[in-house]
Parts: C-alpha cells; sequence; structure tokens
C-alpha cells in the first residue's frame, strides 16, 4: 500500500534527530491519533534554512513525510519553505494512501509551525 | 544472508493444511454433487458431509447433530445472537455480553439494541478478563443469553468458561462463546463446560476462508436469519460449501489428534518470547493474562513507539505480525480492547501481537528475538515522546505507561 519512496524514506529516514539551539521548532498531533511530529530548522541571517532535523511518534506515513519534509526544506529560504504543503511533501513521496492523507501527513504543519516560532524569536 | 519470510499471524488467518488441500480439490473436480441430489453424485457428496459434521462434533464434544455449517466466524456469530433473540422475544430482552467482544459480535448486538434489545457489556480488567460477580450482578429476570467469548483474537486471555457455563445454567440462560481463536487451540468440552452455542470458523485452524459452524445444543431452538432451501435442517438455507466442510471436517481431526502437542510446543516458543522481551527490552508491558492465555498469542505494548512503524519494520525484515494501533485498524481509534483494558491512547498504539501458529519453529523465535531489541531502539530514538533520562527513574516500566 505505501509506495517505493515512502518505504525508502520510513526504513532510512533522513535527518532524525534535535538541533540544539535550533532557530525554530514546531510540533503538531497528538499521542490520541497516535501522531506527534516535532521539526527543528537551523535558519542563517539571510533567511535560508541550513539544517533540519524531526523526531516523529507515529505510523510509517508520519515517518517517511517527516523525513521527506526535512530533505524539501534544506537550502530553501523562509518564504519558500511556507509554500511547501502536506499534498507536495505527499506528492515528493509519490503519494501517500487515501487514509493517511489527512491523518499521518502533518509534516508541512510541523515545518511550518517551526518557522513561525522563528519568526516570533526572531520579532522579538 | 537470504530474506526470511516468518509468519506470526495466525490469528488473522492460517495455512490450508496441505491434506486438507488436497481433500478439498477432489470435492471440487471429482465428487462435486450436491449433498440434496438423490442421485449417487449428490448421495456421494452428503456422506462427506455428514462425515465433516461428525468430525467437527467430536473435536468439542457435541453431538453431530448440534453442528450447522455456515460461511464462518462472522455468520456464525451472527446466527447465534439473532436466533436466540428473535426466537426468545417472549421470555426476555435482556442479553449479557463484554467489552472485549469481536466486532462480528459487538455489532451484531448493536444491531439488535437499535430493534429493542437491551444489552449489558461487561468491562474487563487489566489482563482483559471479566469478573464473575459482575456477570452474576448483570442478570435480570429479562436475560435471555450470555455471550462471552473463549478467547480473545487481541491480546489471548482466555475467560472462566466452565465457571461461566454453570451460572448460566443455574439462572437458565442460554450461554452463547464466540470460540474462532480457540479452536484448535484450547481443549473445549461443550458438554462439562455447559455451552448452549459455539461459533467456530474454519479459517483459523488450517482450513480455507468461508467455511465454519455454529454448535446448537439438542434442545434449544433458534430462529433463521437466512431464508431459502431446506438445509441445515432449515436453520441455515443455502447449497452446502461441501469442498470447505469436508476440508474443515479434516482439520479438525487433525487439530484434534495433535492438540495436547501443538498447545505444549506453542506455549513454549510463546513463554520463551514472552520472558525474553520482558527481561531485555525495557518499558515494554505484556497485554493479556500471563497464563490464561492462547497457547501461541503474545500482545506487547512498547512505549513511546507506534504499531505500524513497528510492523513495517518487522516486514522488511521478514516478518510478519499485526498491531491494534489506529493506523492498522483503518479507523482514528486503537484497539478497543486494549482501551477496555484500561491502556492509554499512547500505549495502545505502540501494541504489537504476535500470533504463532503449528508451522513455527523455534529458530523463528530466535530470529525475532534477535533482531527486535535494534528494531524497538531505532524508532525510541525517532520518538518525540522518548526521554533516555526518563528511564534511567528507579521504576520505568510505571512511569512511562502512565505518562
Ligand atoms: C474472535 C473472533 N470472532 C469472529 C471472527 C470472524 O471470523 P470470520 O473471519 O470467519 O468471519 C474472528 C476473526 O477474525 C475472531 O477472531
Amino acid at each position: 500500500m505505501y509506495t517505493e519512496k515512502v518505504i525508502d524514506h520510513f526504513s532510512n529516514p533522513r535527518n532524525v534527530g534535535e538541533i540544539e539551539e535550533a532557530s525554530g521548532v514546531g510540533e503538531v498531533g497528538n499521542v490520541k491519533c497516535g501522531d506527534i511530529m516535532r521539526v527543528y530548522l537551523k535558519i542563517d541571517e539571510n533567511d535560508v534554512i541550513t539544517d533540519a532535523k524531526f523526531k516523529t511518534f507515529g505510523c510509517g506515513a508520519a515517518i517517511a513525510t517527516s523525513s521527506m519534509v526535512t530533505e524539501l526544506v534544506i537550502g530553501k529560504t523562509v518564504e519558500e519553505a511556507f509554500k511547501i504543503t502536506n499534498k507536495a511533501v505527499a506528492e515528493a513521496l509519490d503519494g501517500l494512501p487515501p487514509l493517511k492523507m489527512h491523518c499521518s501527513n502533518l509534516a508541512a504543519d510541523a515545518m511550518h509551525e517551526a518557522l513561525k516560532d522563528y519568526m516570533s524569536k526572531k520579532g522579538s | 544472508m537470504e530474506k526470511k519470510n516468518i509468519y506470526f499471524d495466525h490469528s488473522a488467518t492460517t495455512q490450508v493444511d496441505s491434506a486438507v488441500a488436497k481433500k478439498m480439490l477432489e470435492y471440487m473436480t471429482d465428487k462435486f454433487g450436491n449433498a440434496s441430489s438423490i442421485h449417487s453424485f449428490g448421495r456421494e457428496a452428503k456422506k462427506a458431509l455428514e462425515e465433516a459434521r461428525k468430525q467437527v462434533a467430536r473435536l468439542i464434544n457435541a453431538e453431530p447433530t448440534e453442528i450447522i455449517f455456515t460461511s464462518g466466524g462472522t455468520e456464525s456469530d451472527n446466527l447465534a445472537l439473532k436466533g436466540i433473540a428473535l426466537r426468545n422475544r417472549k421470555k426476555g430482552n435482556h442479553i449479557i455480553s463484554s467489552q472485549i467482544e469481536h466486532h462480528a459480535i459487538l455489532h451484531t448486538l448493536e444491531y439488535l439494541e437499535e430493534n429493542g434489545f437491551k444489552v449489558t457489556y461487561l468491562p474487563v480488567d487489566e489482563n482483559a478478563m471479566i469478573n464473575l460477580e459482575d456477570l452474576k450482578n448483570a442478570i435480570t429476570d429479562e436475560t435471555i443469553l450470555i455471550s462471552i467469548m473463549f478467547a480473545n483474537n487481541e491480546v489471548g486471555t482466555i475467560q472462566p468458561i466452565k465457571e461461566i457455563g454453570k451460572i448460566a445454567k443455574e439462572h437458565d440462560i442460554y450461554f452463547h462463546t464466540d470460540a474462532v481463536q480457540a479452536i484448535g487451540n484450547c481443549h473445549i468440552d461443550v458438554r462439562e463446560m455447559n455451552i448452549d452455542l459455539l461459533s467456530m470458523s474454519g479459517h483459523k485452524f488450517y482450513s480455507s476462508k468461508g467455511t465454519g459452524a455454529l454448535y446448537v445444543r439438542k434442545g434449544v431452538r433458534i430462529e433463521a436469519i437466512q431464508h431459502g432451501g431446506a438445509h441445515e435442517r432449515n436453520i441455515r438455507a443455502g447449497t452446502e460449501n461441501i469442498p470447505g466442510i469436508v476440508g474443515m471436517g479434516l482439520a479438525a481431526d487433525i487439530a484434534r489428534v495433535n492438540l495436547d502437542d501443538h498447545i505444549k510446543n506453542l506455549t513454549k516458543l510463546r513463554d520463551k518470547i514472552i520472558d525474553t522481551i520482558l527481561a531485555e527490552i525495557p518499558s515494554v508491558k505484556l497485554n493479556g493474562h500471563r497464563t490464561q492465555r492462547l497457547p501461541g498469542l503474545v500482545n506487547f505494548s512498547f512505549s513511546f513507539i507506534e504499531g505500524e512503524s513497528l510492523l513495517l519494520n518487522l516486514d522488511l525484515k521478514g516478518i510478519a505480525a499485526s498491531s491494534g494501533s489506529a493506523c492498522t485498524s483503518g479507523s482514528l481509534d486503537p484497539s478497543h480492547v486494549l482501551l477496555s483494558m484500561g491502556l492509554n491512547h499512547e500505549t495502545a498504539h505502540g501494541s504489537l501481537r504476535l500470533s504463532l501458529g503449528r508451522h513455527n519453529t523455534e529458530e523463528e523465535v530466535d530470529y525475532f528475538l534477535e533482531i527486535i531489541p535494534e528494531i524497538i531502539d531505532k524508532l525510541r530514538k525517532m520518538s518525540p515522546l522518548y526521554n533516555p533520562s526518563d528511564i534511567k527513574v528507579s521504576n520505568p516500566c510505571d512511569q512511562c505507561i502512565n505518562r
């Protein structure tokens, strides 16, 4: 039911871990539904994302989308990263099973939360 | 290394025994008659049908005339509950069951509730065991049926069936048990256990899918729920699935002859898994009763990780298992069984069920025990819920389970 890309990202997830003194951290989901994603971003003075890491509790789709989103954002500007949607993440993985599209496809949301966290820190 | 292909999901379904498959084929190609026909082809089929009825009856110490062949566990459960309820409407409208039944029971009871029946769903303790006092207290003048599963399909807990049968008999209430998981894995004697109705399913004991039976004690009348020809004593209309029935008969014989060895072998493998996992992996909980459980079934909750990701990792290593996690159930909620046992959502999401069967070996178990710590470790390191410093607290298990 999962695509080869999902299986690949799920079995060899990229960028697992935390970033100490991250520029922004975002978390979405809750334990009740069985998915929690936390994304850490390192952003330089030109608003370019230089590093991204994640920690995820969840099913195969949750882990694969988290892994994919970190790959997608590294090297992008904050503005560009805001434009990456959950749907785009799923497409980058050649799609997800229908049931997983809304329940486990939250990685872009977590990344956006991390961006907002960065913006608010920067603003203050 | 050669890719493993290990099947630890016998509670979902089993492979058809090769002798059973061979016999089924014979009754599809050569001996294909309709058991209702009077010619030689029909008589041959009829004879095989009655032989299978004897074989199935013998497995549970019933009489052949007490066996009705159905299309599986789900149909047997439907027939038992609706058949008794509709027949006894004038006597009463109350049914007692439990919170951990299979959906074939729970959804049938919901249907009966929509049609005027009242149902008490007994709670279970942390080991998935019902309490006999609760059962006695739930009985009213209106109670016509008690339906409690023999062994649970997710956590393996075996209920005190003989005691339940005794209570039912004392109160003159019919007792049905869904024994789909217990058949071929437990000693079952419907006489000694005072069971009035019992459901079974062929594909859980090395026979084909779409086969099943309902035992109905002599003298217990049930209403038909499927109407048509005069098959199965007018209780279950439809041309009998002779290949399936003949196969299930042979499977029942094989199960009966090997039952003691089967239980002994599987219990040994099961206990090895339980003892090793509990000793070697921190923050893990065994779900279900430690001893009163199906011989081949284990169910664990691994804190901080989610069941589906665990299953996928096992699958990549060549092991087929299952989980009570929401992601694998097709709904947003984790298993109703685990929640009824008092597990929180997080712990229920992290459950893993292994159900061993006839062909599994100790070597396969050892391979599983060798690779599982690494998988758990990898997933925990990925989990935002996992903070290794928490684990050092004096009683790690309670600590995590109660988070
Ligand atoms: C306890 C229990 N009851 C009923 C059923 C349904 O049986 P069947 O698949 O034959 O309809 C199952 C099968 O999963 C089961 O485990």
